[in-house]
C-alpha cells in the first residue's frame, strides 16, 4: 500500500531505515524479468481468500442485521425494550434465514484461511519482517508526518514500496490481531452451543446482546479500515498493486500507475 | 510459462483435487458414524453447515449446559414470534383448557403412548431460566417448566437405532399466504437427551399461553428460537436422515 516519500522530507525520523522491519529491495529475489518478490504467496492466497469471505460476510451479514437493525447491551433486547442503538437500516423481517447460512460458510472460509496465514505467517517471519514496527517509529511525530502526508493526497516514491509505514503496520497489526479475533470471538459468544462449553466468551463481553453489538462495532471499524485501505490503494496505484497481491511482483521500473 | 510448465501444474492440480476429494469423501463417510453429519450436509452452504455441526458436536459432546440465569434476569415481556394457530382442532382444545389434548408419540419406540397434559404434568418437573433468541436476532430471559424430553423417551423405550425426534405441532393456516406452513422439526439425539431439554408447560410460573406454544412446547437449552416448536400434537422418533424440513435455512441454524 502507500509509503511516503514526502513525509520523510518533513520528518527525518520516518527516512531511517526502520531497525526490526523491511527487508532492503536489494535483497528481494528478483526474476528474470528484473522483477522482485513483494508479498510472498502464503500473504496472497490468504489475502483474497479473506477478501472474497469478508465480502460474503458483509452481505450476509447485512441480510441477518435488516431482520433486526436494533442493538442492545446486556443479555437480552427486543422490540419491547428500548434499544442502545437504533440504526438507520430498513427493518425487513426474513432474510436472516437465508443469508444465516451463507454467514456460516464464509465464516468458515475466513476462519480457516485466516488460521492458515497465521501459521504462515509465523513460519515465514511475516510479522516480524513486514508487520512489526521498528521501534524508532514509534512515536507520535513518525506516525502524525505518514498520516498528514497521506492526509494531502501524497504518492509514495516505488523505492519505498518495499516495505510498509509505521500506520500501515499498526492498522494491519489491529486487523490481524484485535478486529478478526474479536469479531470472531463476539460471534462465537452468540453462539448458544459454544457458551455451553465457554460461557466466559458471552459474560466476558456483558452477554448476548453485547457479544451481538460488539461484532458490530468490530465489522465497522473492519469497513473503516478497508474504505482507507482502498482509498490508499488508489493513492499509490491501484493497478500494480493489486497485480503486486496477484502474481507477488512489482515492475522495476514503474510508468506513471 | 512454458507449455510443460502448465501441464504440470494441471496434472498436479488434478490429482491434488482427486486427493482432497476422495480424502474428504473418507472423512465424511468417518464422520457419518459419529453422528457429525447433519442432514442437510449437502451443496456449498452444507459444506458451512457440516464443519459448524461437527465442530459443535464434538465441543459440546459431555452435555454442556446452556447458561442458566437468576430469576431477577427473567425478562418483563417476552416476545411472541408467530402467533397461536387459528385453525378450529387447536381453538376447541384451547376453549377446556386442552383437556381433551394428547401427545402422541410413536415410531421408533417400544412402547407408543399418548399422553394428556395431566399425565405430562404428573411426570417429574424441573425448571430453566435460560436465555431464548430469535436467529433475526432478539433474545428475552425466561423460565421455562416441564418435564425433561429424556425422560419421556426413557418411558416410551426407544430403539438404540433412533437418531432423530421430530416434533409435530398443529397446523397453522394462518402463518403463510397460500399452503399451511406446519413449523414441524426434528432434532438430533444429542439434543434429545441433553438434560435441558424440556417438553415445557409452564412460563415464568404460569401456564403457556397459547401464542407462547400452549399447551406444550418443546424448549431446547441450546438452541435458536425456532427450533423449539410450539403447540405440539406428535413425536416420531425415527432413523431417517432425510426426514427433516427443507427451507430456506439450515436444520441446525449455524449455531
Amino acid at each position: 500500500m502507500s509509503i511516503d516519500s514526502s513525509s520523510a522530507a518533513l520528518h527525518p525520523r520516518v527516512a531511517a531505515p526502520p531497525a526490526t522491519s523491511g527487508e532492503p529491495a536489494a535483497e528481494a529475489p528478483a526474476d528474470k524479468a528484473g522483477r522482485s518478490l513483494r508479498h510472498i504467496a502464503i500473504v496472497r492466497a490468504s489475502h483474497w481468500t479473506m477478501a472474497g469471505s469478508v465480502l460474503g460476510l458483509l452481505v450476509t451479514g447485512g441480510g441477518i442485521l435488516i431482520s433486526h437493525p436494533r442493538l442492545y447491551w446486556g443479555e437480552t433486547g427486543s422490540v419491547a425494550t428500548p434499544s442502545l442503538i437504533d440504526l438507520p437500516l430498513p427493518f425487513i423481517i426474513g432474510p436472516s434465514v437465508s443469508n444465516r447460512p451463507f454467514h456460516f460458510f464464509f465464516a468458515w472460509i475466513l476462519v480457516l484461511s485466516g488460521l492458515v496465514y497465521i501459521a504462515g505467517s509465523i513460519a515465514t517471519r511475516h510479522f516480524r519482517k513486514d508487520l512489526l514496527p521498528a521501534r524508532a517509529d514509534l512515536n507520535w511525530n513518525s506516525i502524525a508526518g505518514v498520516i498528514s502526508a497521506h492526509l494531502r493526497w501524497r504518492r509514495t516514491s516505488t523505492d519505498e514500496a518495499w516495505t510498509y509505514n509505521v500506520v500501515q503496520r499498526l492498522a494491519y497489526l489491529a486487523v490481524v490481531f484485535v478486529l478478526f479475533p474479536g469479531i470472531v470471538w463476539t460471534g462465537l459468544a452468540m453462539s448458544f452451543g459454544v457458551t455451553s462449553v465457554f460461557p466466559i466468551l458471552a459474560t466476558i463481553v456483558g452477554g448476548f446482546q453485547s457479544a451481538r453489538t460488539l461484532h458490530f462495532v468490530f465489522v465497522s471499524l473492519l469497513v473503516i479500515f478497508l474504505i482507507v485501505h482502498l482509498a490508499m490503494l488508489c493513492l499509490v496505484g491501484f493497478g500494480s498493486h493489486v497485480r503486486a497481491m496477484i502474481t507477488g511482483y512489482i515492475p522495476q521500473r514503474r510508468s506513471g500507475r | 510459462m512454458s507449455r510443460l510448465l502448465t501441464r504440470r501444474t494441471l496434472v498436479t492440480a488434478g490429482l491434488a483435487t482427486a486427493a482432497g476429494a476422495s480424502g474428504l469423501g473418507a472423512a465424511i463417510h468417518l464422520a457419518g458414524g459419529y453422528g457429525l453429519i447433519p442432514p442437510d450436509h449437502g451443496g456449498i452452504v452444507g459444506i458451512g453447515e457440516t464443519l459448524t455441526y461437527s465442530a459443535q458436536r464434538l465441543l459440546t459432546s459431555g452435555y454442556s449446559l446452556a447458561r442458566e440465569f437468576k430469576r431477577s434476569d427473567i425478562s418483563k415481556i417476552p416476545i411472541v414470534n408467530g402467533p397461536a394457530p387459528k385453525d378450529d382442532a387447536f381453538r376447541a382444545l384451547a376453549a377446556d383448557g386442552f383437556k381433551n389434548w394428547r401427545l402422541q408419540i410413536e415410531g421408533l419406540v417400544a412402547r407408543p403412548v399418548s399422553f394428556s397434559l395431566e399425565e405430562l404434568r404428573r411426570l417429574p418437573a424441573e425448571s430453566h431460566i435460560v436465555l431464548h433468541a430469535c436467529e433475526e436476532g432478539w433474545s428475552y430471559i425466561a423460565e421455562w417448566t416441564g418435564v425433561r424430553l429424556s425422560s419421556v423417551l426413557e418411558l416410551v423405550k426407544t430403539r438404540p437405532e433412533a437418531r432423530y425426534v421430530v416434533f409435530m405441532p398443529f397446523a397453522n393456516p394462518k402463518q403463510t399466504t397460500g399452503d399451511v406452513r406446519v413449523l414441524w422439526d426434528n432434532i438430533d439425539m444429542a439434543d434429545a437427551l441433553h438434560p435441558q431439554t424440556l417438553l415445557a408447560y409452564d412460563m415464568n410460573g404460569e401456564a403457556l399461553r397459547p401464542d407462547f406454544g400452549a399447551p406444550v412446547r418443546l424448549r431446547l437449552g441450546r438452541q435458536l428460537g425456532f427450533k423449539n416448536t410450539k403447540y405440539l400434537s406428535r413425536i416420531i422418533v425415527t432413523d431417517r436422515i432425510d426426514l427433516y424440513r427443507k427451507g430456506p435455512g439450515t436444520w441446525y441454524g449455524g449455531i
